[in-house]
């Protein structure tokens, strides 16, 4: 088998000494989804900033196509360049108008031109369904707008993999399903993802795997179907059984 | 069914536009009686005639109003190029000491340590050292003019302010705007350049007003040089007639810069006040 896209291998961080990430392993391989699911503070969202290099972890490697980008003479902005990231709260630019927030990174730390950036980034608005949102400012956007500027943001770079934080409050379904969608439609583009969800259907129809988190460990791994609708541990059983409790799947 | 809401708004509008029109006649009734009253009081006292000959000489006034106005030209000057340079260090200093480079550690410890310094010590007294002190010195290649000192004085004093306004700034930027520009591959200078500083000046654009402001008063301070800017004009006018018109004409013209400038910072934090609940509003 080819070397994964992304690889993790027994990855710890604490925070203060409290331990945030107890050994984890996980391997993403071209072209395929991997959605992270678990409680609120399991970890997911630490992972995907150390895999970014945001955040320095205390133990493990983790290999970017075979390379350990966690050792300290890796520069991180070079990491940076090739993966791309969503985030939980969006963290878009408020000074900055759409087109411009996009264009940002591609002309700046990957040395596209202008307008071939500025043409790029018009493609994707109009995939996106934001077509005349160009000379907006992130404030006068929906909340999925926003969500879909940026995760435009995060892909006008033409990353490696996509590390894509999902935000926690539950999305009005309508926009679940937009969300889904776009994640298909990269998913049919080739792209390479890593995925925190706490949408559960979401996990089940576009993970290639799943895995459950739990106090910073990956207790459970397999494919969705297995995962949400046949889950073996006791842990991700109550998880399940919590998530179902409050919203339909 | 719909001419009741109809009449009601109108009953409503009529109601709010009599209120309305009651309480503008109530302000201008209220201003009239206590202004014009304060006004007819002062005037129709005894020792009046002696204030007016004194402070309000239509005489002196035309006088000494042409030198003032040229002496005022150099307070604008000064000023102007103060600003400048202390924007442009302070923004420096501020940037400084938000790096982490251990290569500019002792850059870092120069700018704090004079900050807190130069923040202590009173205006007057900073351009009295630089101003006198230097040129005492003798030293070569030196400038020796005291409108030179007088500025590099201004700008140190001013930095020292100026940045921690500016930092106070930066720090009011949220650290996960710096996450998300490293993330998509700027460098930390890029990200300092392009996201955090833009949103930092914005943050602080009333308090930096607030200190161009004070430092357009305080250029009155290099008087003490010697330097025959409008106060000082106007001093050696007062003291030479004993009459006071002459200062207080110098006043009217600081006052005419600085009313605009503090109406102008009103009238955006009044705007940024409004921005900033309705941020909260869409939250
Ligand atoms: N910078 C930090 N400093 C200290 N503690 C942190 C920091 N970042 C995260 N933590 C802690 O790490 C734990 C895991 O947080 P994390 O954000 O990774 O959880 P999560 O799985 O993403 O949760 P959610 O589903 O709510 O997004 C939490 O207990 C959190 O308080
Ligand atoms: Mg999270």
């Amino acid at each position: 088998m080819s070397v994964p896209v992304l690889e993790i291998q027994g990855v710890t961080k604490a925070f203060d000494g409290k331990p945030v990430l107890q050994g984890i392993d996980l391997k993403v391989e071209e072209h395929t989804a991997v959605v992270m699911i678990g409680a609120s503070g399991s970890g997911k969202s630490s992972l995907l900033r150390c895999i970014n290099l945001l955040v320095d972890i205390d133990d493990g490697d983790i290999l970017l196509d075979g390379e350990v980008v966690t050792d300290p003479a890796v520069d991180p902005q070079r990491v940076r360049r090739s993966l791309a990231m969503v985030f939980q709260h969006f963290n878009l630019f408020p000074h900055m108008r759409v087109l411009d927030q996009i264009t940002l990174a591609p002309v700046k730390a990957h040395g596209i031109p202008k307008d071939e950036a500025v043409e790029e980034a018009r493609a994707l608005l109009a995939r996106f369904g934001l077509a005349d949102r160009e000379r907006d400012y992130p404030d006068q956007l929906s909340g999925g707008q926003q969500q879909r500027v940026a995760l435009i943001r995060a892909i006008a770079t033409r990353p490696r993999a996509l590390l894509r934080d999902e935000i926690t409050s539950a999305l009005d379904p309508e926009l679940v399903g937009e969300v889904l969608e776009v994640v298909r439609e990269l998913k049919v583009g080739g792209m390479t993802m890593l995925i925190a969800t706490h949408e559960m259907a979401f996990a089940r129809d576009v993970a290639d795997e799943v895995c459950f988190l739990h106090q910073g460990r990956v207790v459970e791994r397999g494919t969705g179907r297995q995962m949400i609708e046949s889950p073996q541990e006791p842990e991700t059983q109550k998880f399940l059984a919590r998530m179902l409790a409050t919203r339909a799947v | 069914m719909s001419a009741e809401p109809i009449s009601r708004r109108e009953i409503r509008a009529a109601a709010r536009k009599r209120s309305d029109r009651q309480n503008m006649l109530i302000a201008a009734l209220s201003t009239i009686i206590v202004i014009g009253g304060g006004i007819l009081l002062v005037t129709t006292r005894q020792g009046w005639p002696v204030v007016q000959e004194t402070f309000f000489s239509v005489d002196a006034f035309r006088m000494s109003f042409p030198d003032i106005l040229r002496g005022f030209w150099i307070d604008v000057k000064l000023f102007l190029v103060v600003e400048v340079l202390v924007l442009i260090f302070s923004l420096l200093v501020a940037v400084l000491r938000s790096t982490r480079a251990p290569a500019l550690y002792p850059f870092r410890l120069i700018s704090a340590v004079s900050t807190d310094l130069f923040r202590g010590i009173p205006t007057i007294l900073v351009v009295y050292l630089i101003g006198f002190g230097i040129p005492a010195l003798a030293l070569p290649g030196v400038p020796n003019d005291p409108i030179i000192l007088a500025a590099i004085a201004l700008t140190i004093s001013y930095t020292a302010y100026v940045s921690e306004v500016f930092r106070a700034g930066i720090d009011s930027v949220h650290p996960g705007q710096r996450g998300a520009a490293l993330a998509v591959g700027l460098s930390r200078a890029q990200a300092m350049r392009f996201v955090i500083l833009p949103q930092a000046v914005r943050n602080v654009i009333p308090p930096l007003l607030n200190d161009f402001i004070s430092l357009q008063k305080d250029v009155a301070l290099v008087s003490v040089l010697g330097i025959v800017e409008a106060f000082r004009v106007a001093q050696i006018e007062a003291a030479s007639t004993f009459n006071y018109t002459p200062l207080l004409a110098a006043a009217s013209l600081y006052v005419i810069v600085t009313v605009p400038l503090s109406l102008f910072l009103d009238r955006m934090q009044k705007r940024d006040r409004g921005r900033r609940r309705l941020e909260e509003a869409r939250r």
